[in-house]
C-alpha cells in the first residue's frame, strides 16, 4: 500500500483514499498551439524507471490535488507538495539528489 | 531440430529418453546481425520467427535481459479473443486468433490452444448497448461473435449467479472461437523454431544503449558487449519508454502494474472464459484445475512487478457475487507484471524517428492474444518498411488524432 502525505490536511493518507492523476508538471497549450504541442500535452509521457513526479488527489479526504515525487523502480517516496507550482520545491529536489545523485526528469535536475 | 511426435515419444521410451535434444541452444553474441530484436517475450520471438519464415531473414538475434518468456508473456492470464470494436484492431487480433488455431502444428510444439469460448458479461444498460454495438461491428468485420441472453450465459456457465443482486447479468458478448493457450509454451515454441532456423536467442543480455550514426541505427550496447545491426526491433512491453529514451525519442506510453492470481486446483467446473468488466474481474479454469483470476491495473506508474493489494481485493470481491463458489476457494499465488498502456488502449507497431528502428509495444493488458498476429505484422514492417496490418498503429497517430479507441473493449482487463 502506497502511503502519501497530503500537504493540505498535513496527514499520512493510504492509497485507497487517493486517486492517481498521472504525470505532473505537464505543459498545457492553448487553442492556437500546433498538433505536436497537443500531442505532448495529451499523450507523450516521461514514464521513467526511477525518479518520477505525479499528480494525486485526496479524493476521500479534503478533495484537493497535490504532487508527489516518487521512484517507480523502488517505490520510495521523496515527498509531496501542493499542486500550485510549476516545478518541484528545492527541498524535494535536494532529497532526491541525496538518494539518487545525477537524476534528471524532463527539464528538472 | 528433432520433430516432436507420438512416434518420437515411443522411440525415446525405448531408450530411456536419452535422445531428446535441447529445444534451443545457448548462443554467444556475434559481432553483427541483419536484425536485432530486443525482448524475448512472445512478441519479440514471434517477430523473429516470421522474419525467418515469411521473409527468409535468419541472421537474427533476440536479446533478452532476463530469461525467455519471463516478462508479461509468462505472467498473463492467457485469454485469447478478437472481438474488438475498430477495424484495424479486428484485422490484427483476428489474424492472430486464426494463427493460434494452427500454431501447434506450425511450430511442431503443443501450445495447448483451447478455443473454449470467451464471454464478456453485460451487467449495466451501458454495457448491453456497448456489446451489441461490438457484435454488429464484428459481423461487418467478419469476426464471429454474438450477443447472448442471460439464460444462455447460465447454460454455458452454470456456476454463475446471474441474478445479482448488485450487478445482475443482463447478457453477454460471446465469441465461441476465443479461448486460452499455454503462455510459456507459446514463447518456448517460437524460441525453438527460431533456434532451428539458426537464429541466436541470447538471454541475460540487457540492451543498455542504442548506437546511431547520422540518424540511422548501427548497433546496440549490451551487458555482454557491443553488437552491430542493420535493423533494430524494440519489443520490450513495459520497458518500451526506457529503451526508446536510449534511442533518443519518447513514446505515448505509461507503465503500470497489472496483477493476477490463481486458486488451489479444483475439479472441472467451468469450461469457458468469463470476463466482467464493470466489476473488474475475469476468470477461467486452467487445465490443472486452478481458477485463474485477473482484474484491473493500478493507476500509477510502476516498474517493480508488484501491484497494490486493494486491487486484488476488489477483483475477488466482485467475483464472489457472480461466482459464489469462489468464496470457499483458497488462493495459491498472486503476481504482477508491468504493462505498457497507450492513450487509446491500442498498440504501437511503427517506424520511429530513427532510421532502421522499429517499435512494437503498447499491448498493455491484452497482448498475449496478439502474439502470432503481431509477430507476423511486425516481421513484415521490419522486412519491407510497411505492412497493411500495422499502418494504422503508427506512433504518429496521436499527433494526427487518428486514435484506434478501444478503451471500451480493452479498458479494464483482457
Ligand atoms: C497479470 C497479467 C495478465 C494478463 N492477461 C492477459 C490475457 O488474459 N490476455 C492477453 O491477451 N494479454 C494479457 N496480458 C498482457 C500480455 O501479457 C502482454 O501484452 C504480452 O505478454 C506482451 O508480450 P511482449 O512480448 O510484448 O512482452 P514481454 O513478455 O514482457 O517481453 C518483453 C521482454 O523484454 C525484455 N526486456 C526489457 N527491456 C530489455 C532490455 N533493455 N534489453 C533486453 N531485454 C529487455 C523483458 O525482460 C521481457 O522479457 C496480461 C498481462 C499481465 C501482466
Ligand atoms: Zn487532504
Amino acid at each position: 500500500m502506497l502511503i502519501l502525505h497530503c500537504p493540505h490536511c498535513d496527514r499520512m493518507v493510504d492509497e485507497t483514499d487517493l486517486h492517481p492523476g498521472g504525470e505532473a508538471h505537464l505543459k498545457r497549450h492553448g487553442p492556437e498551439a500546433d498538433a505536436e504541442a497537443f500531442e505532448n500535452y495529451l499523450f507523450m509521457r516521461e514514464n521513467p524507471k526511477g525518479v518520477h513526479f505525479e499528480r494525486w488527489r485526496h479524493v476521500y479526504g479534503c478533495g484537493k490535488w497535490f504532487l508527489a515525487a516518487r521512484n517507480t523502480a523502488t517505490l520510495e517516496v521523496y515527498g509531496t507538495y501542493p499542486a500550485q507550482t510549476h516545478q518541484p520545491p528545492q527541498t524535494i529536489r535536494d532529497t532526491i539528489t541525496e538518494r539518487q545523485p545525477g537524476w534528471a526528469w524532463g527539464d528538472f535536475r | 531440430m528433432k520433430r516432436y511426435s507420438a512416434f518420437a515419444i515411443a522411440r525415446e521410451a525405448f531408450r530411456q529418453h536419452t535422445g531428446w535434444t535441447r529445444a534451443w541452444g545457448q548462443a554467444e553474441p556475434k559481432p553483427r546481425y541483419d536484425v536485432i530484436v530486443v525482448g524475448a517475450g512472445g512478441h519479440g520471438l514471434a517477430t523473429a520467427y516470421y522474419l525467418g519464415k515469411n521473409f527468409g531473414i535468419t541472421n537474427v538475434a533476440v536479446l533478452e535481459k532476463g530469461w525467455l518468456g519471463g516478462g508479461n508473456t509468462g505472467r498473463n492470464t492467457t485469454i485469447i479473443r478478437s472481438n474488438y470494436l475498430q477495424d484495424p484492431s479486428a484485422a490484427i487480433y483476428e489474424k492472430s486468433r486464426s494463427l493460434y488455431e494452427t500454431l501447434s502444428q506450425d511450430l511442431n510444439y503443443n501450445v495447448m490452444f483451447s478455443p473454449r469460448g470467451v464471454m464478456m458479461l453485460a451487467q449495466t444498460q451501458h454495457e448491453i448497448r456497448g456489446y451489441q454495438r461490438t457484435a454488429h461491428a464484428n459481423s461487418l468485420q467478419g469476426v464471429t461473435t454474438e450477443f447472448i441472453t442471460p439464460q444462455r450465459v447460465k447454460e454455458l456457465c452454470p456456476i454463475m449467479n446471474i441474478d445479482g443482486p448488485r450487478y445482475p447479468v443482463l447478457g453477454a458478448l460471446w465469441q465461441a472461437r476465443g479461448g486460452t493457450a499455454r503462455h510459456d509454451a507459446v514463447a518456448w515454441g517460437y524460441a525453438r523454431a527460431c533456434a532451428d532456423m539458426g537464429m541466436d536467442i541470447i538471454q541475460q543480455c540487457e540492451v543498455t544503449g542504442v548506437v546511431t550514426e547520422g540518424g540511422k541505427v548501427t548497433g546496440v550496447n549490451t551487458s555482454r558487449g557491443d553488437i552491430k545491426c542493420n535493423k533494430l526491433a524494440m519489443v520490450v512491453a513495459g520497458h518500451a519508454s526506457v529503451l526508446a529514451q536510449k534511442a533518443g525519442f519518447q513514446l505515448p506510453i505509461e507503465s503500470v502494474a497489472l496483477q493476477a492470481l490463481v486458486s488451489e486446483p479444483i475439479k472441472p467446473c467451468m469450461d469457458v472464459v468469463v470476463m466482467a468488466n464493470t466489476v473488474h474481474g475475469y476468470m477461467s479454469q486452467s487445465d490443472k484445475g486452478e481458477m485463474v483470476i485477473g482484474g484491473g491495473t493500478d493507476g500509477y506508474n510502476n516498474y517493480t512487478q508488484r501491484g497494490s493489494f486493494h486491487h486484488i481485493e476488489e477483483t475477488v470481491r466482485a467475483l464472489v457475487e457472480t461466482f459464489p463458489i469462489v468464496g470457499r476457494l483458497k488462493m495459491l499465488r498472486q503476481w504482477g507484471g508491468i504493462v505498457d498502456v497507450t492513450g487509446d488502449r491500442s498498440p504501437i507497431l511503427s517506424k520511429t524517428p530513427v532510421d532502421g528502428i522499429f517499435v512494437n509495444c503498447g499491448w498493455g493488458t491484452g497482448g498475449f492474444k496478439a502474439i502470432p498476429g503481431s509477430g507476423w505484422a511486425m516481421a513484415e514492417l521490419v522486412a519491407k518498411g510497411q505492412s497493411p496490418l500495422t499502418e494504422e498503429f503508427s506512433m504518429n497517430r496521436f499527433r494526427h488524432g487518428k486514435f484506434i479507441d478501444e478503451s471500451v473493449a480493452a479498458g479494464v482487463a483482457h
